[in-house]
């Protein structure tokens, strides 16, 4: 069962009906509802005014396997397969480690390639369509409440048409040791398919998990990924979302990552992005209760002819919160780089620190940014504060290099590597803040660690 | 808040006065036939009448902005009246002829101009409602080259100057109030100062709105021959009423090879009462053209007006040239302002600063919204960008919309931006030092202007410190 | 000069002050120290009237009037002047300008002429020396960007300047070296004159090595429990707070 989608949804209606289950109808009918009001977006929009989605709108993508076997698990003599994805298709993005994983292939999840055994208790990582047949009562609770897909046409897609993703649940206290792992990875037979991932992370009262979400690809499939994160952090948690999209130089990615913090929690961010050929990533958070902090950060690297947009918005609503922003991008080829960065502070939200940084460089005759900081500020006793830069390398440290003999082409190469390398220092993850770093370093100084 | 700001009180506005002239004012309306009756009493050549008529009728395909961060009912063009002028006003000789009462209203907008009175080392065209009453220092301008008259007069003594450059920054087409403006214009002030030459004085249009139901549509053109220097000053009153009038203007600035202007703007239009009744809307198209190694600086300070829509921009042409904008934007009780400047860099080494100073107060709401661009072939741009906010009391908003845009690799831009407020310690510690609250607070916010103040010229910036001042007063709290 | 009689004070409805009673005469210096938190700083504020301090009861009488009744501006109209424990930072407005007005609004109040800035330049140049601070601060915004030991030097400047009756040093000495300590104290004996008077509040003895006070009163839980002379400082530098807690009936510990 495949079809396309077209913009006026009504043929969808039935198919999004089908895919069950029952009590989730009158929300995908809602979700429908809404994408048939607002439709796609376009540069008219004031939100996609640098990112034209029409190559998304107009590429005749269907749905991505609803048949359950589609992934065609199976044993293999060398070992697990699903699709054409084997173990050793995994290695470059699960850093070496046993961490519990759960592993999408073309969308749909591969229990063969997982590793959900052992799991620490008071922690419940659960597929979303098992979640959706045997959990339904922690699900209605929590589902869509996070991620509101009103004016936001990708979050009504996803929430219309949602089947496969990861249903995370951390108890009140629980401090859960180790990293919890998703894989998405798309290879040959995810061509042309869109799929809708959903992923919502619960942490109850002073919890404490770090989820690390790895998209990426095995060939160059040309296909979309609508992925809609929500995150739920009660009062003194914490949740620290690491997210390094590496998708196929054809792909298309819309990433939409929505928290709502309640009060002293904490919720900490960083998201790598050097794949697909358009990426769009939409964070927005919600500072609900006093005292609470966010943090995101994130590297864009771009060349060919990619375009890779980062938004976010943060909402302080309350008092007493601070949020913390710094976006980093190296743009080369013809790459193109948005950034689009709002702090909103409601009139409530009184003694809000609020710090956003983004900074550019190009690397290139062709490559652009186009880049917006926003701040939107309704209270009086407050400390925001953003800055933008573009096209600043350290003149004084690239001289002292050459000064020492080293080429201006190489010393340039490693301010570049310095640049970017300054925010993954951001990561507290010593595994996954070396191993981007080894990343960062081979491709702007040719340096395999 | 303290009590102390809350304790401060409303000064009453104090330019709010009506001044009784009898005036020619045009039926309200706006058709080709009002366009052409504007011409005729002008008595335009036929080819400003067509370039008005063709702008016309661009207006009617266009519609009416909404994109800026301010809301206001619909206005109703039909309702406006869109020439008014004192009937006195005939070709005059000399000053002495001005109407004694247009005389007294400028004196009393502390703006004199009979020759005995008048400010030394400044020029003044004097602009009441849609024309010109009256430029001073005219003849010793005349005698370095320096032509400095109104618009009108512009376009029967200096037609080839005037054709040459009229619409060549803002095209009638370029938005929709530009279009109303190149429509419907009156008069406005003209200056060309020629090759070389640095003029001798400051020069100065001084705006006043006193009829009712009258939109202001005035039209200033500024040209800076090769390597020329101009410092030009504008200021703006009217009087008060509970309806809004629409003030649409458009000034363009020339800056040729090496010249250097510097256009700085105290706006105190009537800003509406407490409760937002009344007020100038003011929605004005301020843009320059850079050529190669010249520079034009923007300096303004926004206290008036009920809503401000504005963005003095530059458009870097030339090669090595400079743009600057530097800005205090102040909003109290119901006033709203979007303003801020937009940077395109062209050529190459070009560089362009951008200052901005915003407080809000009361209930209004104050947007930034500035965007640099750099073009593929603006080699080694430079941009550097201040955006500072300051709030004063919790029922107002401060925005800022930086949009930057960069084709190339070699340029540099820096833009920061900061949101504070009035502590309530600043305030504490210079009342402990012997200061009242008003002096308290008028000085830190003086200090959070200083670096826009020190752009302007000497006479400006006390006025533009008093008028902030004034317009706070009664804000806080 | 100076009499405070049962005063108490609270902030944000906590009581800091629990009745205090103090007399300054003329011609006097005052220490009055503490453990952290026993409501000196609290006790320097409510005399400069910093509005966050409710005074819920008691009198303050400064030259025969009525103290708590004046606004701040009034009150450092009629002399009294608070050195800040953490100066505040006025950002674009420079020392001098501050200064002058400051320096003119206190003479308006006293039925005295402005100064023009020329011969304020002159007054200030010779202030200077005695902070040993140069000319060129006065050009940099209020405190804006100082250092720790800038601004509490900036602070005896401004009481040179402004010449109070009552100066209240409110922990002047933290944050600062020796060679700072000894210029702030050099400033503010110099300034001493038979006429006014100078409340040191502070936690460590350190500071009335320089500046020798007549009296010094302990204050605890927002009540002064002990008062003696120049030797009872030197006696809790050298036994600590503890017994003199202990004396007052009051646990130990609580305020370390």
């Amino acid at each position: 069962m495949s079809t396309t989608l077209a913009p006026d949804l009504a043929p969808q209606a039935d198919v999004a009906r089908q895919l069950g289950p029952d009590w989730l109808l009158p929300v995908r009918e809602a979700a429908l509802a809404e994408f048939s009001r607002i439709g796609w977006p376009t540069t008219r929009n004031e939100d996609w005014h640098y990112t034209n989605p029409s190559a998304i709108a107009e590429g005749k993508f269907v749905l991505a396997a609803p048949d359950e076997r589609a992934t065609g698990e199976r044993r293999t003599p060398t070992g697990t397969a699903a699709h054409g994805v084997t173990v050793a298709h995994l290695a470059p993005y699960t850093f070496g480690q046993d961490w519990p994983l759960m592993v999408f292939v073309n969308g749909r999840f591969a229990p063969m390639l997982s590793r959900l055994g052992a799991l620490q208790a008071g922690v419940r990582v659960t597929p979303l369509a098992e979640a959706m047949r045997e959990d339904r009562d922690f699900l209605e609770a929590r589902l869509g409440t996070v991620a509101r897909f009103d004016e936001h046409a990708f979050t009504a897609l996803n929430t219309a048409f949602m089947t496969e993703g990861a249903v995370i649940h951390v108890a009140k206290n629980v401090e859960v040791a180790e990293p919890l792992h998703l894989v998405f990875i798309a290879d040959e037979q995810a061509e042309g398919t869109i799929s809708h991932p959903r992923v919502i992370i619960a942490a109850e009262p002073n919890a404490k998990v770090t989820v690390i979400e790895s998209w990426g690809a095995v060939g160059t499939p040309r296909h979309v990924s609508n992925v809609v994160t929500e995150v739920d952090v009660a009062s003194g948690a914490t949740v620290t979302h690491l997210k390094m999209q590496r998708e196929s130089a054809a792909a298309f990615h819309v990433g939409t990552v929505q928290v709502n913090q309640a009060k002293d929690s904490h919720f900490v961010q960083f998201t790598f992005q050097s794949g697909a050929q358009l990426m769009r990533s939409n964070i927005y958070t919600h500072l609900n209760g006093p005292g609470c902090g966010s943090t995101l950060n994130g590297l864009v690297l771009a060349d060919g002819t990619q375009h890779l947009d980062t938004q976010t918005r943060i909402e302080h609503v309350a008092p007493r919160c601070y949020s913390r922003e710094l976006y980093k991008g190296v743009l080369d080829g013809e790459g193109h780089g948005v950034f689009n960065g709002k702090v909103y502070v409601h009139p409530e939200a009184q003694q809000t620190d609020g710090k956003q940084e983004n900074h550019t460089i190009l690397l290139s005759d062709r490559a652009q940014i186009d880049t917006k900081p926003q701040l939107e500020i309704f209270a009086d006793d407050v400390k925001c504060t953003h800055g933008a830069t573009v096209g600043r390398l350290d003149q004084a440290a690239e001289f002292y290099m050459k000064s020492r003999g080293i080429s201006a082409e190489h010393a340039r190469r490693l301010l570049v590597y310095a640049f970017a390398a300054d925010v993954l220092e951001t990561i507290e993850n010593e595994v996954v803040r070396t191993g981007l770093e080894a990343l960062v370093l081979e491709r702007f100084a040719g340096v395999v660690v | 808040m303290s009590t102390d700001i809350e304790a401060l009180v409303n000064r009453e506005y104090q330019y709010g006065f009506v001044s009784d002239i009898a005036a020619d004012t045009v039926a309200p309306g706006l058709s080709e036939d009002v366009v052409a009756l504007i011409s005729r009493k002008k008595d335009e050549p036929q080819w400003l009448l067509d370039w008005r008529l063709k702008a016309y009728r661009r207006w009617l395909t266009m519609k009416e902005p909404h994109w800026p961060n301010v809301t206001y009912p619909p206005i109703d063009y039909q309702g406006t009246s869109y020439y008014s002028a004192p009937k006195s006003v005939k070709p005059l000789q000399s000053l002495d002829e001005v109407d004694p009462e247009l005389l007294r209203t400028y004196e009393k907008l502390g703006i004199p101009l009979n020759e005995q009175k008048m400010l030394s080392g400044v020029a003044v065209d004097a602009i009441f409602d849609s024309v010109s009453v009256g430029t001073t220092m005219k003849t010793e301008l005349r005698k370095h080259g320096v032509i400095f008259c109104s618009f009108t007069e512009a376009v029967h003594e200096f037609p080839d100057l005037v054709q040459k450059y009229l619409g060549s920054v803002v095209p009638y087409s370029d938005n929709f109030f530009a279009a109303l403006n190149s429509a419907v214009f009156s008069d406005g002030s003209f200056c060309y100062v020629p090759k070389g030459v640095r003029c001798p004085m400051e020069l100065s249009t001084y705006f006043r709105i006193n009829a009712a139901e009258t939109g202001q549509f005035e039209r200033t053109l500024l040209v800076a021959d090769e390597g020329a220097y101009v410092s030009y000053l504008e200021g703006c009153t009217a009087p008060k009423r509970s309806t809004n009038q629409l003030h649409a203007a458009v000034v363009e600035l020339v800056a040729l090879d090496g010249a250097t202007i510097k256009y700085s703007t105290v706006q105190n239009w009537y800003a509406g009462d407490k409760d937002g009744v009344g007020g100038i809307y003011n929605f004005v198209t301020k843009r320059g053209k850079a050529m190669k190694g010249s520079k034009i600086s923007w300096t303004q300070v926004e206290t008036g007006s009920a809503i401000t829509w504005k963005y003095p921009s530059v458009i870097l042409q030339g090669d090595d040239s400079t743009g600057e904008f530097y800005s205090v934007a102040v909003v109290n009780n119901r006033q709203q302002a979007d303003t801020g400047t937009k940077m395109i860099h062209v050529g190459r080494n070009t560089k362009s600063t951008i200052v901005s100073k915003g407080i809000s107060a009361g209930r209004g709401q104050n947007s930034y919204r500035g965007k640099v661009h750099v073009l593929p072939k603006a080699e080694h741009a430079r941009n550097y960008t201040q955006c500072d906010s300051m709030l004063v009391g919790n029922a107002c908003g401060a925005h800022t919309f930086p949009y930057i845009e960069v084709e190339n690799k070699t340029a540099t831009l820096e833009h920061e931006a900061s949101t504070s407020k009035i502590g309530e310690d600043q305030i504490f510690y210079l009342k402990q030092r012997g200061l009242s609250a008003e002096q308290a607070v008028s000085m830190i916010v003086s200090g959070f202007c200083r670096e826009v103040f020190k752009e302007l010229p000497m006479e400006f910036a006390l006025e533009a410190q008093q008028l902030l001042g004034i317009t706070l007063e009664g804000s806080v709290g | 000069m100076l009499k405070i009689d049962n005063l108490t004070a609270s902030v944000g409805g906590t009581q800091i002050l629990n009745g205090i009673s103090l007399t300054v005469n003329a011609g006097e210096v005052h220490a009055i120290m503490g453990p952290n938190g026993s409501g000196k700083s609290t006790l320097a504020q409510v005399l400069a009237g910093h509005p966050a301090y409710e005074v819920t009861g008691g009198t303050v009488t400064f030259q025969g009037a009525d103290l708590l009744d004046m606004d701040p501006e009034v009150r450092a109209q009629h002399g009294v002047f608070l050195a800040f424990q953490y100066p505040i930072e006025i950002p674009g407005v420079t020392n001098a300008y501050f200064l002058r007005a400051a320096y003119n609004e206190i003479r308006k109040a006293k039925g005295l002429d402005e100064v023009d800035p020329m011969d304020f330049l002159d007054l200030m140049s010779d202030r200077l020396k005695l902070v040993e601070m140069d000319e060129a601060m006065l050009q940099r915004s209020v405190n804006a960007g100082f250092s720790g030991g800038e601004k509490k030097r900036n602070e005896i400047l401004q009481m040179a300047v402004l010449d109070p009756t009552l100066a209240i040093l409110d922990e002047t000495d933290s944050g600062l070296d020796i060679d700072a300590l000894r210029i702030v104290a050099h400033g503010v004996n110099a300034l001493k004159k038979p006429t006014n008077a100078t409340i040191v509040v502070t936690h460590y003895q350190r500071l009335l090595n320089h500046i020798v006070p007549d009296h010094v009163h302990v204050l605890a839980a927002g009540r002064i429990i002990k008062s003696g002379g120049k030797e009872l400082a030197l006696e809790l530098e050298a036994r600590g707070y503890d017994w003199v807690l202990e004396e007052a009936g009051l646990a130990t510990g609580a305020h370390a």
